[in-house]
């Protein structure tokens, strides 16, 4: 769909706006806040809990210093996704263990949310812990169910315990016991999906609650769910008291907005996470990650984790300073260098940038080996001479040559580079507008 | 209660909700900007979509304005014509016999249950009804469409788990051309939109349906459940392009979700909704009336 190309559309037309320093004003935090809402939406974050989110960290952003390295926008976005990330952590929160075995864990949830299969992919880990997990087939409703949860138990490796469709509660504390008596340290309770304004059936789970000791209670969604998430996880979590919350699907292209949704009116950790169709495939959740995708914003996010890191504002005034009184050296120009290493080259880094296809830099002029043998010459200079390049006559260039391992010709070469930067620099300058990228 | 009242009934807590949400905008705002934008939040809450909202919103304004009216009633029908036209951009194809018809989708919107479901429709209306088990990777999913056929009556096809579903397809479709049934329903295995792979698998099936049998009518439906986000408009996309969709089976209207995403689907892809599924029951199934889903949606 188009949309996203209009969000980064949308998105470098304020940036080329707002290229004023200093505190963040609240007409540019609202600019910036619009895109970031329209982000949230089209990620399927519920509306209130966007608006209440928005609200929330646009009081924050009032009078925020802007980093030198970004622009106004920029540093709204920065917060916004600082916020995302704690807002839905910790991440690789762990299952709780009972003391007094077995662990039970009941999983619920809609229909289709992939329960049985996440049944199996717990299992498996659990097994890679050393424990050892029973299933039990709860959902006597679905055709097959019990069926498929012997299937999948059998490739996880895992004995499932069932009673065909006798009731559920009855068929958990039987499990329970079996599960004392024969050793087994974890129980886990495969229920059927239900809806959750289903009277008897969400009965049904509050039953099994009480029949037996439930150490977990996993709400497990599909992550393409849309608004109605927020209904979902609230009404699951005031019956039940949800302990932790699993989302599934996420290899699919959903920006997975619910999942905001539900941390927000749950406010219970999301544990793990399922990315794939093998039983394997279940990761812990990384709420750094689940933000960039649900702002969808990834390029632009990166660009700004790795100026941050980079440069450092005082680095950054340093060599503002520098180039307005043109005292630019050989050491600056190397450091410059390394600072675009750390950015992972400026062919990259221009490439996050929106809007930076027309500053062309010649890529052939950074590239690592280059930046090493630049490195290798200016540091065979003795520091005076990186201050004053001009006295570098040709005994002087020998000499630098021979320290370095290059030649005369590299030598006059990088000196030449350095003379066209620091021209190409007083320009800038002169412009006024325009802002150095590093 | 009217041919048409269960999908009325499956949204009727929407309805509910959203018409007293409409009743409060009216009471609190005069027609201005605050109106409209809250407006577009109540379209949004049903997962109309950002892009969708603002359009109805911008439609409903203007209208509006141009008749300097600011009667609720009347920007509520405004309202209703404006989702209803979208709808009906994509028209309903009829049904021709003998047909096959193949449901694909992403994982747990409910194809095999709505092939069972669909299974017994064909049946109330006197039609010979053969399901293939295609859906030969989900551990127990044939055990599953077997006890829908069973329940529906009607005869199935099905290999062994783990077999290539391709196979199971030219078996049913040789099947019903030797005994003249009506109607093949092929079920599939849900799969990620994404996943280029399976995606290639189901135009295989796709082309075995039209080499083996041309003298049926082949339709694709793809099965969306209602509690979907955004995430509706890449899945339409990307089996559009692997199978060129005829149509959307909307399933589990039963909750409390809206399933707003039909607006944006009809009115840029072009592709109709046929059926909705609005319980657990075999009876749970209508043919898709724009009408009455947009009165049971606003």
């Amino acid at each position: 769909m188009a949309l996203f190309a209009s969000l980064s559309e949308r998105l470098n037309h304020i940036f080329s706006k707002l290229t004023k320093r200093g505190k963040l004003t609240e007409l540019e935090i609202r600019q910036a806040m619009r895109e970031v809402r329209i982000a949230l939406l089209e990620a399927d974050v519920n509306i209130k809990v966007a608006k209440d989110f928005i609200a929330e960290v646009s009081e924050k952003a009032v009078g925020q210093q802007v980093l030198e390295s970004l622009n106004p926008a920029q540093q709204v976005i920065k917060i916004v996704n600082e916020e995302l990330i704690a807002l839905m952590g910790p991440g690789n929160v762990k299952l709780e263990v009972s003391s007094k075995l077995p662990t039970v864990i009941m999983m619920c949830g809609l229909q289709g949310a992939g329960k049985t299969t996440m049944c199996a992919k717990l299992a498996v880990l659990l097994k890679k812990q050393g424990k050892k997990p029973l299933l039990v087939a709860c959902d006597i409703y679905r055709p097959a169910a019990i069926d498929q949860l012997k299937v999948v138990g059998g490739k996880a490796g895992a004995e499932v315990f069932e009673k065909g469709t006798q009731a559920p509660p009855k068929t958990a504390k039987q499990a329970v016991e079996y599960a004392r008596k024969m050793g087994f340290d974890t129980v886990i309770i495969d229920t059927a999906g239900r809806l959750h304004i289903d009277e008897k059936l969400m009965q049904e789970l509050e039953d099994i609650k009480k029949e037996v000791d439930v150490t977990e209670i996993l709400l497990t969604v599909d992550a393409m769910t849309g608004q109605d998430a927020v209904n979902v996880a609230e009404t699951f979590n005031s019956r039940l008291g949800v302990t932790g919350v699993i989302l599934t699907k996420l290899d699919g292209d959903t920006r997975g907005g619910a999942c905001l949704s539900i941390k927000a009116v749950t406010g219970k950790p999301i544990k793990f996470i399922g990315v794939g169709e093998k039983i394997t495939d279940l990761e812990p959740f990384y709420p750094d990650r689940m933000a960039s995708r649900i702002l969808g914003m990834g390029d632009v996010l990166s660009l700004i984790e790795k100026a941050q890191e980079a440069v450092t504002e005082q680095q950054a005034r340093e060599l503002e300073r520098k180039m307005r009184e043109n005292s630019f050296t050989l050491s600056d120009y190397l450091a410059q260098f390394e600072t675009l290493k750390k950015m992972g080259g400026a062919g990259a880094l221009m490439s996050m940038l929106p809007g930076a296809g027309r500053m062309k830099l010649n890529d052939g002029d950074i590239d690592e080996k280059k930046i090493e043998r630049i490195r290798a010459i200016i540091l065979s200079m003795t520091p005076k001479e990186r201050d004053n390049p001009q006295i570098i006559n040709s005994p002087r260039k020998r000499r630098i040559a021979l320290g370095s391992g290059t030649t005369v010709q590299e030598v006059n070469q990088l000196l030449k580079q350095f003379d066209q930067t620091k021209e190409l620099m007083r320009r800038f300058r002169g412009k006024g507008k325009m802002k150095f990228p590093f | 209660m009217g041919l048409f009242g269960k999908i009325r009934d499956a949204l009727k807590k929407t309805r509910d909700t959203m018409a007293t949400k409409l009743r409060q905008l009216f009471l609190k705002n005069k027609l201005g900007d605050a109106f409209y934008d809250e407006l577009e939040e109540i379209l949004i809450s049903a997962d109309v979509g950002v892009t969708t909202a603002e359009d109805v919103v911008e439609q409903v304004k203007e209208e509006a304005i141009g008749n300097k009216i600011k009667d609720e009633q009347y920007v509520t029908d405004l309202l209703k014509d404006i989702l209803e036209d979208t709808l009906s951009e994509a028209p309903v194809p009829e049904l021709r016999y003998p047909c096959v018809i193949m449901f694909v989708g992403v994982n747990g919107v409910g194809k095999t249950t709505t092939i069972g479901k669909v299974a017994n429709w064909f049946v109330k209306q006197k039609k010979s009804v053969t399901v293939a088990a295609a859906d030969t990777f989900r551990a127990a999913a044939t055990e599953q469409l077997e006890i829908w056929a069973e329940r529906a009556k009607v005869r199935i096809v099905k290999h062994e788990e783990g077999s290539d579903p391709s196979a199971v397809v030219f078996d049913a479709v040789s099947s019903v051309k030797a005994r003249k049934t009506d109607v093949l329903l092929i079920d599939t295995a849900g799969r990620l939109h994404v996943k280029e792979n399976l995606m290639k698998e189901l135009s295989k099936m796709d082309r075995v349906v039209g080499r083996e049998f041309p003298e049926a009518t082949f339709y694709k439906f793809l099965v969306l459940d209602a509690t979907t986000g955004q995430n509706a408009f890449s899945q339409a996309k990307l089996f559009n392009e692997a199978v060129d969709l005829d149509g959307i089976v909307l399933t589990k209207l039963d909750g409390t979700a809206k399933g707003g995403f039909v607006f944006s689907l009809c009115g840029e892809l072009k592709v109709p909704v046929v059926f909705a599924s609005v319980g657990e029951k075999i009876d749970d199934l209508e043919l898709f009336d724009a009408e009455q889903f947009v009165e049971g949606f606003i």
